[in-house]
């Protein structure tokens, strides 16, 4: 039994699941990283490599309304899920108002990391709407920045906090 | 990424019991993958030695906490997050709660799990010297059935455990008897988050009628294994804390353990540090 | 006109949008029909000779595309300063991760394997690792005594003035390397053409540079060499002069296979093979009056440049010019040198060679006040340069510069003096011991001495034929806010609303060459360049009749559409000019090192933990005169991140070396500040003006770089009363300088 079995998924699997609210299925190795697919086959390049090892953040995506680093998950894991990537973030043309405030707080220079900032970001506003200044830096910390020394990216989060407490 | 996914396998078998037979038909073959935290990393870098994988992310049996009056059951297969989020863990395992507050990124906390952190047997793992401060107890699965073993036994050398070939974790049992004590714990890493420890320290203590009454003092990164301090517990206890005590308590600490020189740090800082953090703590026993 | 200024104001960033959606095309996010990948075969040792070179068994080789020095059609070199790199080695290697080959293939996961396929043989030479090793010439690993460039400036009598010193106070002081780790990778692709030509697209700080080093190797003409800039994830300096050989690499395997190919490298790889901030020694001899004055001094500079020369020389320069900082010195003798070692090379990092000196003179500075026995604060007033005196290099300060001034509001500013009387009383109780130190320094903007006026830069300004305005510049974006500045300086020139002004992609097929994106150089002089050229523009319009001397924005667009209607394309250059009076000697290394130098006060406050000898920065001040602030959120966000990098240089990241090769080049070892460890840095401006930049800027992107080394290691120096004098400066090196302190040990000579 475990002979056939190996056999079955050295080949190509389909997977499917919902990629910013559309489902989309890929044939793809099962231990493809959901970075690669998403970029390389679905044409997401929002979500950057920058270290490959879990450690940098810019990969990082919305699993089941969880963050995590796509170069860390086998797509296989990401079967029948829904994944939202900073594509997905802004309602057509109109901007999250994290995105707006990423924008004038100066919170985005060479923008490699911001996708995932943003996204770290939002999954922090969505389990704390009102965080504190440290909350901000505890749920970014797993995002790497190297031009910003953080502060403004900590300022546009806290102000997108209180313009989503007040709309 | 240095891998080819074309040389690799992965199965995600929908139960624990047809993961267990899966183990049980190639022992050895197969390597289980939780959340990725370690395997995804080997794997990017070209090193992963295993081929052939299967999943155990998100199987309802591993991924739940029960609550008895005794005892709180962890399913190994709860992530960081799960257990920094839980009432109990929080309020009568603090030092569980806030070592899964420092693994990692939130990212790598919401896939890390226990069962990962003691299996891949790292002796830089945050979460182990609370279990071993807690005398965890771990449930071991496979087709032969569940044995139940203390996580002090469990881990026997660098990187390796007494998981037979085809076992898995199934769950971390705590025995709810801790609330009375104080609770201690620190990290020193290279900075504040998403680092490795240089030195971690989970400590419990009580002190009655000037003395101190119990303790239990567990370090990480300064053995092969994480190390419950057993000769400066029996130094201290039924003594009062006095700064004599503090330096007696120092030297049989640093002389305890066997911390090396390596990338991240030297084995005399981690003497040194180890030996303040177990009287920084002795210190928080009497002032309590 | 729209009366109201765009220049001072925060206006929206050009590329910000796409970068805030993710929609921003970075080089890996580009993909090339027919395209292949590319790897690198890289060397496993040090120095050697190379042996054979075996294809190894299980790679289908056929399928591959492999390319070795035989295959360069030019030369086998990247074309820099020296040009003594080769693209491919052939023959001989010199440092480890050096590339001997290059493979191609259509699926990127076969390439890691085949890369370790390759199986090469080693016919070991010795090797040299560090600057005592090189100096002793035990082996001659560079042209004649291993030094890549020395320099020599002198000022008055040295030699007399140490029979004459109250006080004669000595240093040695050390820096590590430090790599760049922009979170983008370094990547190419190529496309090759007989009838095109090379074109390539990339992460890069210059195009040119690259255009540059493809005609050389690829015996192509100027027009056959496009080199396109894609949006660039952080640079910092290593984007510099790297890319020139990835781009060579991606060229080849073009070249060979006839298709496009990309060359993209993992962190793993970036790390290992490409550059990072000289390591340096400097000491001091320095001599003084009674009254703590600085009579003149000795400094002795030497960086480490590993394998080859690539930008050592102009480090080494910018090291040297800094090296006497901010203050007077009446004599002074600067001996500098790089020199080679066994290492890949060293490279551009912000800063450029300021931060390695400036640290050990403000170090220094603290050990002068302790043997004179002033405070840190009263030693450097005593010293700092004034209108009226000359620099090191006897450049006239010309500008009203008022550093007491500046530093007496940095110490308000931070409270400094209240501080550090608390402080000293805490210290006596607890478990951590706090400090508050100080820097003062200078950064000169642009082009060191004549750097300039032989860049000879161009700028374009074309007025479009729906009335817009489009800057062209080879000036580079990569986080700093290169476009947007520009923009605004044209939209400001021009009277128009930011919103009418475009900046043209970094292409080299569309773009004048205005010079590198480094050296501080770009609001400076590419600005006032913009302003030049958009004013030409303006009087085009103007001398036709188009446009009065008072005009809406509708009515600028309307005169611009008639004017491109009637003539065709309509552009207005501009070309550097050196001011008259600017004077630089290159042989004695004397005159006008910078049209502009930027001047800065830094504080910081540190806690040491004394259970874990951790050190924190608690709180940190920023005070900078920087000419006009064009835009006060990108000004701020330069200093902060420059400020949050001197941060990681001082207390976070080392290079850990074996053999010439990075033990640590991951990022779960080579430890960068998270948002966790970093306080908030209090950014301040003075603005004095600047009659060479663009409405008045100077340069800022590297000042910030230069400060926080000194100012925290001076404060953990207040904290601990233990002198440290290298970075970084770890928990570790913390706890073996506390324990040493056991000895007693003087501080600097007394006479």
């Amino acid at each position: 039994m475990t002979e056939s079995l190996s056999l079955e998924i050295r080949a190509l699997h389909e997977v499917s699941l919902t990629v910013n609210g559309e489902l989309k299925t890929v044939r793809a190795y099962p231990m493809e990283r959901l970075l690669d697919v998403l970029r390389h086959q679905l044409g997401l390049t929002g979500a950057k490599e920058g270290c490959g090892e879990g450690e940098c953040g810019s990969c990082s995506v919305l699993l089941n309304d969880a963050l995590v680093n796509s170069c860390l998950v086998p797509v296989l894991q990401a079967k029948d899920a829904d994944i939202v990537t900073i594509e997905g973030l802004a309602a057509g043309v109109q901007l999250d108002v994290l995105q707006e405030a990423f924008l004038k707080s100066g919170g985005a220079q060479c923008g490699i990391c911001t996708p995932g900032m943003i996204l770290a970001a939002h999954h922090l506003l969505r389990r704390k709407p009102n965080p504190t200044t440290e909350e901000i830096r505890e749920g970014l910390s797993g995002n790497l920045c190297r031009c910003t020394g953080y502060i403004q990216i900590v300022e546009a989060v806290a102000e997108a906090a209180r313009r989503r407490a007040a709309a | 990424m240095r891998s080819n996914p074309a040389d690799y396998q992965l199965v995600a078998p929908a139960s624990l019991q047809a993961v267990v037979s899966l183990l049980a038909a190639e022992p050895g073959a197969w390597l289980p993958i939780a959340g990725g935290t370690d395997v995804m990393v080997q794997y990017a870098a070209g090193k992963l030695p295993a081929r052939k994988l299967v999943s155990i992310w998100n199987l309802p049996e591993l991924r739940r906490i029960e609550v008895s009056p005794e005892e709180i059951r962890i399913g190994a297969g709860c992530t960081y997050t799960d257990l920094r989020e839980h009432e109990v863990v929080q309020s009568e395992f603090s030092l569980l709660a806030r070592a899964a507050a420092w693994t990692g990124g939130i990212a790598n906390q919401n896939r890390g799990t226990l069962g990962g952190n003691i299996v891949n047997a790292s002796p830089a793992a945050d979460s182990l010297p609370a279990l071993l401060v807690y005398d965890a107890e771990l449930i071991l699965i496979s087709v032969r059935g569940e044995r139940r073993v203390p996580y002090k036994d469990f881990h026997t050398g660098y990187k390796k455990t007494k998981l037979a070939s085809d076992e898995l974790v199934r769950a971390v049992c705590l025995a709810r008897r801790f609330s009375g004590y104080l609770a201690y714990t620190r990290k020193v890493g290279a900075r504040n988050a998403q680092a490795i420890s240089k030195v971690c320290i989970a400590a419990l203590g009580r002190r009655a009628s000037g003395v101190v009454e119990d303790v239990r003092i567990a370090l990480g990164s300064v053995a092969p294994v994480p190390l419950r301090l057993a000769e400066t517990e029996r130094l201290v206890t039924g003594k009062p804390v006095e700064p004599s005590l503090l330096v007696s308590a120092k030297r049989v600490a640093i002389a305890e353990i066997q911390p090396i020189d390596d990338i991240r740090s030297t084995a005399r800082y981690r003497a040194a540090v180890a030996g303040n953090l177990v009287a920084e703590f002795l210190e928080k026993i009497g002032e309590n | 006109m729209t009366g109201d200024h765009i220049v001072g104001v925060s206006v929206p960033r050009k590329e910000g949008r796409d970068k805030v959606t993710g929609r921003a095309q970075y080089v890996d996010d580009l993909t090339l029909p027919g395209m292949l990948f590319g790897a690198t075969v890289r060397s496993q040792v040090p120095r050697s000779k190379i042996g054979k070179i075996t294809f190894g068994p299980g790679i289908a080789w056929d399928e591959f595309i492999v390319v070795t020095a035989r295959d360069i059609p030019g030369k086998n070199v990247i074309a820099l300063i020296a040009n003594d790199q080769p693209c491919l080695a052939d023959g001989v290697v010199n440092h480890p991760e050096e590339p001997i080959l290059l493979l191609a293939h259509s699926d990127r996961h076969l390439l890691p394997q085949a890369v370790a396929a390759v199986s090469i043989e080693y016919d070991q030479l010795p090797a040299l690792f560090t600057v005592e090793q090189s100096e002793t010439r035990s082996e001659v690993i560079w042209g004649s005594d291993n030094i890549f460039k020395s320099y020599l400036v002198e000022k008055g009598d040295v030699d007399g003035i140490w029979k004459k010193a109250d006080y004669i106070v000595e240093g040695e002081y050390k820096t590590g390397a430090q790599e760049q780790l922009y979170i983008e990778n370094n990547g190419m692709i190529a496309s090759f053409d007989a009838q095109q030509g090379m074109t390539v697209w990339g992460s890069l700080q210059c195009p040119f540079y690259v255009h540059k080093a493809l005609m050389a190797l690829c015996n192509l003409t100027a027009d056959k060499v496009r080199v396109v800039q894609m949006e660039t994830g952080g640079a910092f300096g290593g984007k510099e002069e790297y890319p020139s050989m990835i781009a060579a690499h991606a060229a080849l395997l073009a070249i060979k296979c006839g298709r496009p190919v990309k060359i993209i490298y993992d962190r793993l790889e970036d790390m290992a093979a490409t550059t990072k901030r000289h390591p340096s020694r400097t000491r001091h001899r320095t001599a003084l009056s009674k009254d703590g004055r600085i009579l003149g001094g000795e400094i002795e500079l030497t960086i480490d440049g590993g394998a080859y020369v690539t930008l050592s020389p102009v480090v080494l320069s910018r090291a040297t010019i800094h090296a006497g900082g901010a203050y007077y010195w009446p004599n002074v003798r600067i001996t500098a040198k790089a020199v080679a070692t066994n290492a890949p090379p060293h490279g551009a990092f912000r800063g450029f060679g300021a931060p390695q000196s400036l640290f050990a003179l403000e170090r220094h500075m603290d050990r002068i006040a302790q043997v004179v026995g002033l405070s840190p604060v009263e030693i450097r007033k005593r010293n700092f340069l004034q209108p009226g005196q000359m620099t090191t290099t006897e450049q006239t300060v010309r500008e009203p510069l008022d550093l007491v001034r500046l530093l007496d509001r940095a110490l308000e500013l931070s409270d400094y003096h209240a501080k550090k009387q608390r402080f000293a009383k805490e210290n006596e109780l607890g478990t951590s011991r706090k400090g508050i130190g100080i820097a003062a320094f200078l950064h000169g903007a642009g082009f060191t001495g004549s750097g300039e006026r032989n860049l000879s830069s161009v700028v374009g300004v074309e007025g479009c034929a729906d009335g817009t305005i489009k800057v062209l510049v080879s000036s580079t974006e990569f986080g700093q806010g290169t476009k947007t500045v520009l923009c605004q300086i044209a939209a400001e020139t021009l009277g128009l609303p930011y919103e009418n002004v475009e900046i043209a992609q970094a292409d080299t097929d569309q773009v004048p060459n205005s010079g590198p994106t480094v050296a501080s150089r770009t609001v400076m002089v590419v600005g006032k360049l913009v302003q030049s050229a958009a004013l030409g523009i303006k009087q085009t319009l103007m001398g036709s009749g188009l446009l009065g001397d008072s005009y809406s924005a509708e009515q600028f667009r309307s005169a611009c559409r008639t004017q491109v209607a009637a003539h065709g394309q309509f552009r207005s250059w501009a070309r550097y000019e050196a001011p008259a009076d600017v004077f630089w000697d290159d042989d004695k290394y004397r005159g006008e090192a910078y049209a502009a130098f930027a001047w800065a006060v830094y504080v910081a406050e540190a806690t040491v933990d004394m259970t874990t000898y951790n050190v924190s920065v608690d709180d940190f001040l920023a005070l900078q005169e920087v000419g006009k602030v064009l835009h006060p959120v990108l000004a701020r966000g330069q200093i902060a991140g420059g400020v949050a990098q001197g941060i990681g240089y001082t207390l976070y990241e080392k290079v850990i070396w074996q053999n010439g090769r990075m033990q640590n080049g991951q990022m779960t070892n080579y430890i960068m500040p998270t948002s966790a460890d970093l306080p908030v840095v209090r950014v301040f401006f003075e603005e004095m003006g600047n009659v060479h930049g663009a409405f008045g800027a100077k340069g800022i992107g590297e000042l910030p770089m230069d400060g926080p080394a000194p100012a925290i290691v001076n404060a953990v120096e207040d904290a601990l009363k233990v002198p440290f004098d290298s970075i970084p400066l770890l928990p570790e090196d913390v706890f073996e300088a506390l324990l040493a302190k056991r000895e007693p040990q003087s501080v600097g000579g007394v006479r």
